[in-house]
């Protein structure tokens, strides 16, 4: 479980309304007219206290993990003036540290290999689904959506231990093998095909939010220039929802990438993730100040890119996730 | 399938991305294909269908490893759709869309969410070896001091974090939206949402160390407390304080969250609004308690309700920070201890707390739902 989860609770219309008006406000910077004749100094202060406090331990994590690793193991790191000296070499030791079978460069490898297909995944077969729910009628197709809803607040927890049990030995009706299991421990695959499960309730929820709101005029007239269900999904519906499969996909990216529970049940020994090999590293080398911090430090560093690069979509993402109903 | 799987897992990790990426997109390329041609009417098509109808399953069964008569099953089973499909209302074709488009997320979901919780639903009245105990994990889960203050200890982190987050996160959204530099502002709080929870708990861990009384400190909070007179404390050994310790990090976390969707719903607040509430004569505390909290009512029951999800399931910090020791540990970090000793059914007993915990969220969930469907 990651730190990002984008809201998901239904709210009413009005309060829809207030948010997106709050969010066009904050885009196009509106509120600077009230803004000045509001401005107090007693908020700024506030503000900057919490922003320091919510910022330090950070700071000091980088701080120190540029710092030797005697100076690092055994002063603070607000006495820098004092000690001085900075290095690369934590950083160039905790990418060879690790287990027997795995050093933290091969887990930075093993995080990228993992994420990018578990985010590719679910948002294709996520919008498919969205695409039936919003644009072909059948009947049972509400309370379907419901299920679909309803599925995304079952716990992962609920499900983990099956799911490994089916990957590893497969599925026996009787004496006859139906599913033989995936016998593909060494690969990413466990990993990549429990993601994109878990994914699916939630992106098919968002998804068809934004895919039922295309005018169905656009749809219609695909239709009538003789475009099937598949070209119209292809052509009108998969352009014009990109912005938010881009909101979702990042969101998806973070979750996967700073998985651990996932990870420390399907990906075993050589295939870890970073997330799982600090973990690991934390446990039997908890002292190492040095070795520690400079792996936090990489292994949240894919997410701060890509968190300081698409901050538009993310914030945005966040507000349609918790306005969208 | 394993065969193709095993195939990739041979490659450089950065290939396999592209190797199983690019086969996924094919796939899905030959699915859009029949999709977009299953409706058109002639001989030809009709065929076409059949044909995918029949070797679809049948070429799934195999890959998954079934025998061949199981997936000849599988085939004949696809044969009859297919004359269903041909007898639509809608027009032949129609069905085969809909399941087309359907398919994959239903199949996935089904095998890999609901039948797994059932499954563990009905773990959890066994036993670690696999027989039936009734409901003795649940008993065990009551009734021994440790498990139970699992449950206690999740209760703990439920009750404070979505309360001091919102909090938190609602006073610093009223602070910076009147304040300069609002966006800088944003950021640095809202920031910790990126990081993983293993980072997070590197990053306070890191905080809370503690070294004897008598060499210099390296963990911020105990030089705090080493300036202000006192002694070096093991906060994260140190019961019951330690677990409080623990929800600092998850704080920390979510009131970024709650400031970015209470920011905006802030500035959602109509002005014409305060500036009445202005005019009448009150003062700033008066009119964000009468006029902006109300009028963020709903965005604020959201931002709690989902906060309160994150806390019930919280488990990476606890495993990574403790592991739960020292009485720190909550339902989802036992469910995952009690799995690798191999007590499979107490494993899925927590596993079922935590879902039957969540299920009010649930409800009230599909009430608004409801609701909301009879505003429109």
């Amino acid at each position: 479980m990651s730190a990002v989860i984008p809201a998901k609770l239904p709210i009413d219309d009005a309060t829809e309304k207030q948010l997106g008006v709050g969010e066009k406000r904050l885009e196009h910077g509106v509120a600077v007219r009230t803004k000045k004749r509001l401005t107090s100094r007693t908020a700024t202060i506030a503000a900057l206290i919490i922003a320091a406090l919510w910022t330090l331990p950070t700071f000091g994590l980088f701080i120190s993990s540029l710092r030797p690793a005697e100076l690092v193991n055994t002063t603070g790191w607000w006495t820098i003036f004092q000690n001085w000296g900075f290095t690369l070499d934590n950083y160039a030791q905790v990418l060879q540290a690790g287990s027997g079978t795995l050093n933290l460069a091969g887990a930075f490898v093993n995080s990228l290999a993992i994420t990018i297909p578990a985010t590719v995944f679910p948002l294709v077969i996520a919008s498919l689904a969205a695409y039936a729910f919003a644009w072909i009628d059948f009947t049972g197709k509400n309370w379907m959506f419901i299920a679909v809803f309803a599925l995304q607040i079952v716990p992962l927890q609920m499900a983990l231990v099956p799911l490994l049990s089916l990957f590893s030995r497969g599925v026996q009706a009787g004496d006859t093998e139906i599913f033989s299991g995936l016998n593909a421990s060494g690969s990413y695959a466990q990993v990549w095909i429990a993601h994109t499960i878990f994914a699916l309730p939630l992106a098919i929820f968002l998804l068809h939010n934004f895919i039922s709101e295309i005018p169905r005029e656009l749809v219609e007239a695909a239709r009538v220039d003789g475009a099937g269900h598949g070209q119209i999904f292809f052509r009108v519906v998969l352009p014009l929802t990109m912005p938010a499969i881009a909101s979702f996909g990042i969101f998806q990216f973070l979750w996967v990438w700073n998985d651990l529970l996932v990870a420390l049940i399907f990906a075993d020994g050589a295939v870890a993730p970073m997330t799982k090999l600090l973990a690991e590293i934390t446990g039997s080398r908890g002292q190492d100040w040095h070795l520690l911090t400079a792996g936090a430090f990489i292994s949240i560093l894919v997410p701060l890119i890509v968190f300081f690069a698409l901050q538009r979509y993310f914030v945005r993402g966040l507000l349609a996730g918790s306005t969208k109903g | 399938m394993s065969h193709f799987l095993n195939w990739v897992a041979t490659f450089n990790p950065l290939v396999q991305i592209v190797l199983v990426v690019l086969a996924f997109l094919l796939v899905i390329a030959a699915l859009l294909f029949f999709v977009e041609i299953a409706p058109r009417s002639g001989r030809r098509y009709t065929i076409i269908r059949l044909a995918v109808c029949i070797s679809v399953p049948l070429i799934v069964m195999l890959a998954l490893g079934s025998v061949l008569w199981a997936a000849a099953i599988a085939a004949v089973l696809g044969g009859l759709f297919f004359i269903l499909d041909y007898r639509a209302k809608a027009g032949s074709g129609y069905m085969f869309q809909l399941v087309g488009f359907l398919a994959p997320a239903v199949l996935l979901l089904a095998v890999g969410l609901i039948y797994p919780s059932v499954k563990t639903l009905f773990d959890s009245f066994l036993s670690g070896r696999g027989n039936w105990v009734g409901i003795d994990n649940y008993v065990w889960i009551f009734t021994q001091p440790e498990a139970r203050r699992t449950v206690l200890n999740t209760i703990v982190w439920v009750l404070i974090v979505p309360a001091v987050s919102t909090i938190f996160g609602l006073a610093y959204a009223v602070f910076i939206d009147k304040s300069r530099g609002e966006k800088i502002f944003k950021v640095l709080v809202f920031m910790p949402m990126a990081i993983s929870f293993v980072g997070a708990s590197i990053i306070w861990r890191f905080v809370y160390t503690a070294r004897p009384a008598d060499q210099e400190q390296i963990g911020l909070l105990n030089q705090l407390v080493v300036w202000l007179g006192g002694q070096p404390v093991q906060f994260l050994q140190n019961s019951p304080w330690n677990t409080f310790f623990l929800i600092v990090v998850l704080i920390w976390i979510q009131t970024g969250f709650a400031m970015v969707v209470l920011s905006a719903a802030i500035k959602g607040v109509p002005a014409e609004q305060l500036e009445a509430a202005e005019l009448d004569g009150t003062n700033a505390w008066q009119r964000f308690i009468n006029v902006t909290v109300p009028g963020i009512r709903s965005s604020l029951i959201v931002v709690l309700t989902t906060i309160s999800i994150a806390s019930l399931k919280v488990f990476d910090i606890v495993r990574t920070m403790t592991a739960g020791a020292n009485e720190t540990s909550v339902i989802a970090n036992e469910m995952y201890t009690q799995y690798t000793t191999f007590e499979l059914g107490r494993s899925a007993a927590f596993a079922v707390i935590l879902f039957v915990l969540v299920t009010p969220i649930i409800v009230y969930n599909a009430r608004q739902i409801k609701k909301q469907r009879e505003i429109r």
